[in-house]
Formats: C-alpha cells, structure tokens, sequence
C-alpha cells in the first residue's frame, strides 16, 4: 500500500507551474494541430505522461468530476494521486464526467457514453484527455477550423486510428460535442469540437 | 510583514483554475457565453472586473502588459488596473501594441494589426446581444441554442426603417463562425473587421454578469447586415489633429464654448507612433513650441 509520503509530488511551484501549462493548453486550444510543449517539470504516478499529470494538476479540483480508463481505475496510486493532489472525484459515469483520462488509446470507449453538453449549455461536455504514441512523427492529418490559417498539418501517430472519423460526431451535435488533448509525453495537441479533419496524408 | 497577502495575480488558485476551464470551454465554442463563478475584485462593477478576472487567470511573470480605455493608455481606468497587475504580479507593462503580449482593453481594438504570440482581453458590460430584446435569460439561452437570431435583424430593421440606417454605432452584433450571435462589447462598429480573422486570440470577460466568450484566431467574424443596407464602418470624416492619420478612428474633443473642435485619434499609442515617425496634424505644436515647454 502506497502512502501519501510516497506519492510523486505534485508541482514544485505550484503557481507558476499551472500558469504555464494553461498557457501551453489554452494556445493549443486556441490553435489546433499546433503542438505545444509542457515545461513544468512533475513527477508522474504509473501510466501517466507528464504532459497528462501537469494538465491533472492545472486543472482538476472538487468541481471537476473525472473519469478513468479501466488501466487507470485499476491503479490504485494513480486514484490517490489525484485525490491527494486534486481532490476532484473519480466517478465510473463517464457520462456526468467534467474530464476523461484515457491512458491508451486503445481503451478509448465509445465517445457517446461522455457528457456532450445541452444545447443550452454546450459547455457542460466532458473533455478527454488522451495519450497517444508521438505527436511528432506518423501520418499526416490536415486540419481546418477556428484557430486555424487554412490548414494546419499534424503529424501523429495515436491510437484509436479512426479518431477523427469519431470526431465526426462533433460537425452534427454542435454546439454539443467533445474536446479532446492529445498527450505525447510533454507535447500537447488540442483538437477542439470545432476542428474538421479534412484530408489524410503520408 | 513583508510577504504578499494575496496570491500572484490575486485571484486564488481554486478561482483560477475554474476561470481557466471556462476559457477552455469558450475558445472550443466560439462566441458561446461560458457562465462562470465571478468573484467580487477590488475595484467596482463596470471597471473591468470581468477583464481583469480574465487577465489574471492567463497572466504569467513573462508576460508584457498593455491595458487601455477607449484606445488610450492614460485613462484612469487604464492606469488603474495596470498598477493593480504591476503590483500583485510583477509583470512588465508597456503602452506599445506591439511590445505587448497581453492587451487589455476596454471598447477599442488597437489600430495596429495585432498577432498571433497575443491575446486581446476585453471588458464586456452586458454579454447577451439578445438581452435588450428579451429580458428573460431562460428566453436568450434558448434562442442561442435553436440559433433563432431573427429577432436581432427585426431590431436592426427597425433601425432602417426609422432612420433609413442601420443606426447601432457601437456594440455592433458580430455572427461568430456562422453560428453564435455574439456582442463584440460597446467597440465602436468601426472596430468590427478587426475581429474577422484576427491573428490574435480573442477573450471577453463579464464580471457581474459572469460570463466568458472567445473568438479564437484565423475564426470567421461577420457583422450583421442586410444585402441592400450592407454594414459599413463610421469614422469622422477628417484626419487627426495630431498625426494626420486619415484611417484611424477618431475622438472628438471640444475646445471652448463656440463650438471649437478638434479629432484625435482614440488610439493612443498609434498617435504617439505616427508623430514619433514624424507625421504630423493641424493642430501639432511646432518644433520650437515644444523645446520651450521642455
């Protein structure tokens, strides 16, 4: 049994360090396909990238109800790290969940069990976080959308493949929909419900 | 006690953390209203707390901080919240558009074409374009959500049929990414083209009606108009005073009671630039006038 004492600490300078990385998040938000880096240095419980653990600490508290992929909610530290460090609940209704963590791609559930947010209140939609294999190298993605000069190329590799014919869900349901970080160690792209797929590549 | 009794930034982390998820939420639905839990700020209602709520959830030691008042920098508000971020986070201010990695504002945008490395924090009184229309917030959301806008042409046909213009001058209702229907915040209309595909990102902050929108850059921004009364920009038909810029907008001051007047450019920092490069308007103090003072 893991005790808190031996939890991986959280931020060495917690202020400072969440102000970056919603910075790195935002711009990547703001502009998809674009990489962004995370620089605040943390250290990680088992199956947790630091770029996933920063964006965890930044942004998760008692408001934000989260879900976890089966290999996380199995790891016991990675619950006690983030109920230590956060406190925001670990629910197993993905459908009421503020944020999913989704350690592997692979384990991706089918976006529709995730809250996509009223009509109304679109905003009430879960955004998922998701880890994937490099956000350098693999097949070319051509994005468009707000926040985007004409096209954006990202290059990826990530699990599931057919992300983006997923993310197809978002042109019908919005202003509904899911956001998604993708997560390759400390880069972070953002692909907001807003960004189209619209050719693929090498 | 030399230690700080407040945070870096003053807002508290918790605080911060839930204005950075609405932002997140805002810029993924662009012109969507986020609620949010404003807080009360140390300065009254209508002097920016929801910009400045803003501002501190994004501001950071490395940032430059630019903050202005209808385009100028040496307003009272303007001064005032940038001593106020001067002192609870140490940032660097600088009245240069340019120079500036976070622009604060309250009913301009600047002049100069902003870019991609800024973002552009604006105050908003009253975010709901709809809500002199239909008072009843319950009423507004669902229109946002059928995306049921006619009433907002009806309003601006009014306008032509009792004027034979569109008479909105300011607050000019903007369509964002062809779908919300949102209030760019009272900017004179003049500013509105800015915000089309503007290289910077956008956030607009509410803070008594605690609400919080974005238009995220390179975003689609189309004012309202009709095919036969297409929108058009307004500026007073004569240059600046100062620096002689005929495309900037203008502000028109009063210079004695017979009806003296002159126009300046509102934009500060763009006037002082242009007579720095040496333009020069009407009413510039000639060299020698200047060495005198000085």
């Amino acid at each position: 049994m893991t005790t808190i004492a031996e939890l991986p600490a959280g931020f060495a300078d917690k202020v400072l360090s969440a102000q970056t990385t919603f910075r790195s998040v935002m711009e990547a938000m703001a502009r998809p396909g674009s990489v962004q880096r995370v620089i605040a240095s943390v250290d990680t419980p088992p199956h947790l990238m630091r770029g996933t653990a920063a964006i965890a600490l930044t942004l998760f508290d008692h408001d934000t109800p989260v879900w976890l992929d089966s290999m996380l909610a199995e790891t016991t530290e990675v619950k006690m790290w983030l109920k230590f460090h956060s406190g925001a609940p670990v629910i197993s209704d993905a459908s009421v969940a503020s944020f999913a963590l989704v350690s592997e791609g692979a384990a991706l559930p089918q976006l529709d069990c995730f809250a996509f947010g009223s009509n109304e209140y679109p905003d009430r939609s879960t955004t998922v976080i998701l880890q994937v294999d490099s956000l350098m190298h693999g097949p070319q993605y051509e994005l468009s959308g707000p926040g985007i000069d004409g096209r954006a190329i990202l290059q990826a590799s990530f699990k599931p493949n057919d992300l983006f014919e997923r993310l197809a869900i978002n042109v019908a349901l919005f202003p509904r929909g899911i956001d998604v970080v993708l997560v390759a160690d400390d880069a972070i792209v953002a692909i907001p419900r807003t960004t189209r797929c619209v050719g693929y590549g090498g | 006690m030399n230690a700080p009794a407040y945070n870096f930034a003053y807002l508290d982390e918790q605080t911060k953390r839930m204005i950075r998820r609405a932002i997140l939420k805002a810029i993924a639905i662009p012109g969507y209203q986020v609620p949010f839990a404003s807080r009360e700020m140390p300065m009254p209602y209508g002097w920016g707390t929801g910009g400045v709520q803003v501002t501190a959830a994004i501001l950071g030691p490395d940032d430059t901080l630019k903050v202005i008042d209808q385009g100028s920098d040496d307003t009272t508000n303007a001064i005032s919240i940038r001593k106020f971020f001067e002192k609870t986070a140490g940032v660097a201010a600088t009245t240069s558009t340019l120079d500036a990695t976070v622009i604060q504002t309250r009913h301009r945008i600047p002049e100069a074409t902003l870019h991609a490395g800024q973002v552009l924090v604006y105050q908003v009184p009253i975010p709901e374009p709809l809500r002199f229309l239909e008072p009843r917030e319950t009423e507004t959301r669902r229109m946002h959500a059928l995306g049921e806008y006619g009433l907002m042409h009806v309003k601006l046909y009014e306008d032509i049929a009792r004027f034979g213009h569109i008479a909105t001058a300011y607050a000019y209702p903007v369509k964002v990414n062809e779908r919300y229907v949102m209030d760019p915040s009272p900017t004179p209309k003049f500013d509105n083209p800015k915000m089309d595909n503007c290289a910077a990102l956008q956030l607009f902050g509410a803070g008594r009606e605690k609400r919080i929108y974005a238009v995220p850059p390179y975003t689609k921004v189309v004012s309202l108009d009709f095919e036969d009364h297409p929108f058009s920009r307004y500026r007073f038909d004569a240059p600046c005073a100062l620096c002689g810029s005929e495309d900037s907008y203008l502000d028109e001051i009063v210079t004695d009671d017979k009806g003296g007047r002159m126009f300046v450019c509102s934009d500060t920092d763009h006037c002082e630039s242009r007579q720095a490069q040496g333009h020069r308007g009407t009413e510039s103090a000639a060299p020698h006038k200047e060495a005198r003072h000085g």
